[in-house]
């Protein structure tokens, strides 16, 4: 089973892998689109973009735009690197 | 663990072409803009079939400035159409598939598809200004055409292909001056619904 530990935890989740793929192929997305993207609820993106976050995978900024409140997400060198490797090895397992 | 595996992939793939095209595209804007083209062609040629001479040599006759002015008026008037043809079967679609119709994605095809037609547009302004009528149906197709291509990379790959013909089309309408409308009533009617079925086809 030495090969599951190739596998990154932090991506196990569907609505994290999926803000990753998005954030792999875009610049800064912002959270409207992005939720509108993985169809979760607000709470559920707060909660894995926090995470994905706290592991420097993605950088948030946070702006006003008038007097809305508006946030954006963008991947890191790291979390390309990270979901790269990801990649790879799901890549890899299916070969086998 | 295999299955999750091809899950995921198949999930990493969804997700990266649903954000970084546009998806919403349907392929019946293409039909309703095709029809509008049809009808708007075969006006156009019964209008100028009275005429001894094809419209583009038209232009030393008398009346024959009320009968450009007339295509001209009857050329907006199909382009306003179809554009709401597209926009509203497009908007439909992405209501259906749950997505935001303004993304980043939105307007990157719309800038993209822009610079080609505004080009195209005040290129044939400058050919009406110096009354080529000639060579307004083949200018209209090769810009339209360029756009598609322009645009193709933020949306169904599907739609360079139909610029490439729109293309050879106007190309070759260059070559045979009088029979304009025809080329325009190939391109922007017939092409335009046959694409929309296959795109209509092949994504729903």
């Amino acid at each position: 089973m030495s090969i599951i530990s190739g596998l990154n935890k932090n991506f196990e989740s569907r609505v994290r892998l999926g803000m990753m793929s998005v954030l792999m192929v875009n610049d800064w997305v912002d959270f409207t689109e992005m939720k509108s993207l993985l169809q979760v609820t607000d709470g559920n993106l707060a909660s894995h973009s926090a995470s994905l976050e706290k592991n420097e995978y993605i950088e948030v900024k946070k702006e006003f735009v008038g007097k809305k409140p508006r946030t954006s997400y963008r991947i890191t060198e790291k979390g390309k690197k990270a979901f790269q490797e990801h990649l790879a090895f799901l890549e890899k397992m299916m070969r086998q | 663990m295999n299955t999750k595996v091809s899950e995921d992939l198949a999930h990493i793939k969804e997700m990266m072409e649903r954000s970084s095209r546009f998806i919403s595209l349907s392929g019946l804007s293409g039909i309703g803009a095709g029809i509008v083209g049809l009808i708007a062609g075969f006006v156009a040629m019964y209008w100028t079939s009275g005429s001894e001479m094809p419209i583009e040599k038209v232009r030393m006759s008398v009346g024959a400035g009320i009968l450009v002015q007339n295509l001209i008026l009857l050329g907006t008037f199909a382009l306003i159409l179809a554009v709401f043809c597209g926009c509203f079967f497009t908007i439909r679609k992405s209501q259906k598939l749950g997505l935001q119709v303004w993304t980043s994605t939105t307007k990157k095809v719309l800038i993209q598809l822009a610079i080609p037609l505004a080009v195209g547009g005040i290129f044939v302004l400058a050919l009406l200004q110096y009354s080529l009528y000639g060579l307004i149906a083949g200018t209209t197709l090769i810009f339209y055409g360029l756009a598609l291509i322009n645009a193709e990379k933020y949306t169904f790959s599907d739609i360079k292909y139909l610029g490439i013909l729109e293309i050879i089309l106007g190309c070759l309408s260059l070559f045979f001056i009088g029979k304009g409308l025809i080329f325009w009533t190939i391109g922007f009617g017939v092409l335009h619904i046959i694409y929309g079925i296959i795109l209509h086809r092949k994504y729903k």
